[in-house]
């Protein structure tokens, strides 16, 4: 209540203020409007590399950094940057991030870097950063700002991991490499961890989220 | 990888390896512009353009300017700028010699520098070590591929609106399970052609 007059929020609408403090934007990102499960941005990574939860987990890590990194410095630069140039200042200062990120898989995680392959890269494409930088790190000082990146990428890393869990569980009996069904009584699914069962998973894990949220959002409504 | 011939590659990056279904690459614009059939013409008509495109460009400007010089590290930077120069310049080269173009194809151009397809086309083709050739014919397959999973998707999605879906899986959770479907589809051509 404290903070009636924010401003609307520019990504989420009709949600209301988000500007406030700490605490609500975090909430924000993590739950209200996170970023893949309600307005579903960003899932070509969400889709790719969650067939393994060590997978999913490096890829949540990299975007929380690119989204924080990102967020401080468009923050940082907003009273700087002419109107017009801001999308390709805010391009550069992602892609800079990411390829810090990528350098660095590169060279202490080889193998990780490998089986993630161009979606590292992709990240730079990837609707969340871009949409937060436009939205929130443009109008806001930079701490807030930092904040918000870390809940959005949070959000995103969170959703990332239960859908890596449930495709590497079902589809190979194991979690993080060790064996949690046993072969005895589970046969692997081997469609989760093929293209298919991506999609299926997200698909039903956003459809459980809608369900969870579905009496709230009416009760907004009336 | 090298004795791959580029047709070869044109009908596994259409069928088999297709960008859409099995690498999600162009999810966002996927599920955002795939409700009408002239839509998904449009976008699926500039995705390929622009795609064969900025491949052959990015192969060029990675095999004879970075890699001489030893600035692999700055190929995302360098690869996004050429991708959105390229747009640019062809939105307005459309703009100027061909007004009905333009306002059939206009409203996409601004959507697909942040296709995700796009930039993801040149990444595989230099992760997967593709030449000159080969990387025409994967950069046109994987548009055409994109094209036709758009174009099936917004048919299906026309039919759908008729069909009695339960209430939390409306809008998006259905077009990513019926998405898996087609996917499984397409995993029917698998043993026809193959590339990693």
């Amino acid at each position: 209540m404290a903070n009636e007059k924010q401003p609307v929020c520019v990504s989420c609408g009709a949600k209301g203020p988000c500007g406030g403090k700490g605490l609500p934007t975090l909430k924000e990102g993590l739950w209200t409007s996170n970023p893949l499960a309600i307005q579903v941005l960003g899932i070509c990574s969400a889709l790719a590399v969650t067939n393994r939860l060590e997978n999913s987990l490096v890829m949540g890590i990299a975007l929380i950094f690119v989204c924080v990194g990102s967020n401080l410095f468009v923050s940082l630069l907003r009273n700087v940057t002419p109107h017009r140039i801001r999308m390709i200042a805010e391009v550069a200062i992602i892609a800079t991030f990411v390829i810090l990120f990528d350098q660095f898989l590169k060279a202490f995680y080889w193998d990780m870097s490998k089986q993630l392959g161009p979606y590292v890269g992709l990240i730079i494409t990837n609707c969340i950063v871009m949409g937060r930088a436009e939205a929130f790190a443009l109008q806001n000082p930079p701490l807030l700002s930092m904040v918000d990146g870390a809940a959005n990428g949070l959000g995103y890393a969170c959703v990332l991991a239960v859908v890596g869990f449930f495709r590497e569980l079902l589809g190979t009996g194991k979690v993080l490499d060790m064996t949690v069904l046993d072969g005895k009584w589970y046969k692997p699914n081997q469609l989760m961890i093929l293209a298919p069962g991506a999609f299926f998973a997200l698909g039903i894990i956003i459809a459980v989220l809608n369900a969870l949220k579905g009496p709230e959002a009416e009760e907004k409504k009336q | 990888m090298s004795q791959t011939s580029a047709l070869v590659i044109l009908i596994a990056a259409i069928f088999t390896n297709n960008i859409l279904l099995t690498n999600f690459l162009g999810m966002c614009s996927f599920i955002a512009c795939s409700r009408q059939i002239g839509t998904a013409v449009g976008l699926g008509t500039a995705v390929t353009f622009v795609m064969t495109m900025t491949t052959v460009l990015n192969y060029a400007i990675y095999h004879f300017v970075l890699m001489p010089h030893r600035l692999a590290h700055m190929t995302f930077i360098v690869f996004i700028a050429v991708i959105a120069a390229f747009v640019q310049f062809v939105e307005m080269f459309v703009e100027r010699f061909s007004p009905r173009l333009y306002f059939a194809l206009g409203i996409f151009l601004p959507l697909i520098t942040v296709n995700c397809a796009i930039l993801g086309a040149s990444l595989f083709m230099i992760i997967r070590q593709y030449n000159f050739v080969q990387s025409v014919g994967f950069g046109f397959g994987a548009g055409l591929g994109w094209a036709v999973a758009i174009l099936l998707m917004a048919g299906l999605r026309q039919k759908m609106r008729y069909s009695n879906i339960p209430e939390p899986f409306q809008g998006v959770p259905i077009a990513m399970v019926v998405t898996g479907v087609l996917a499984m589809a397409f995993m029917g051509f698998a043993g026809m052609v193959s590339i990693q």
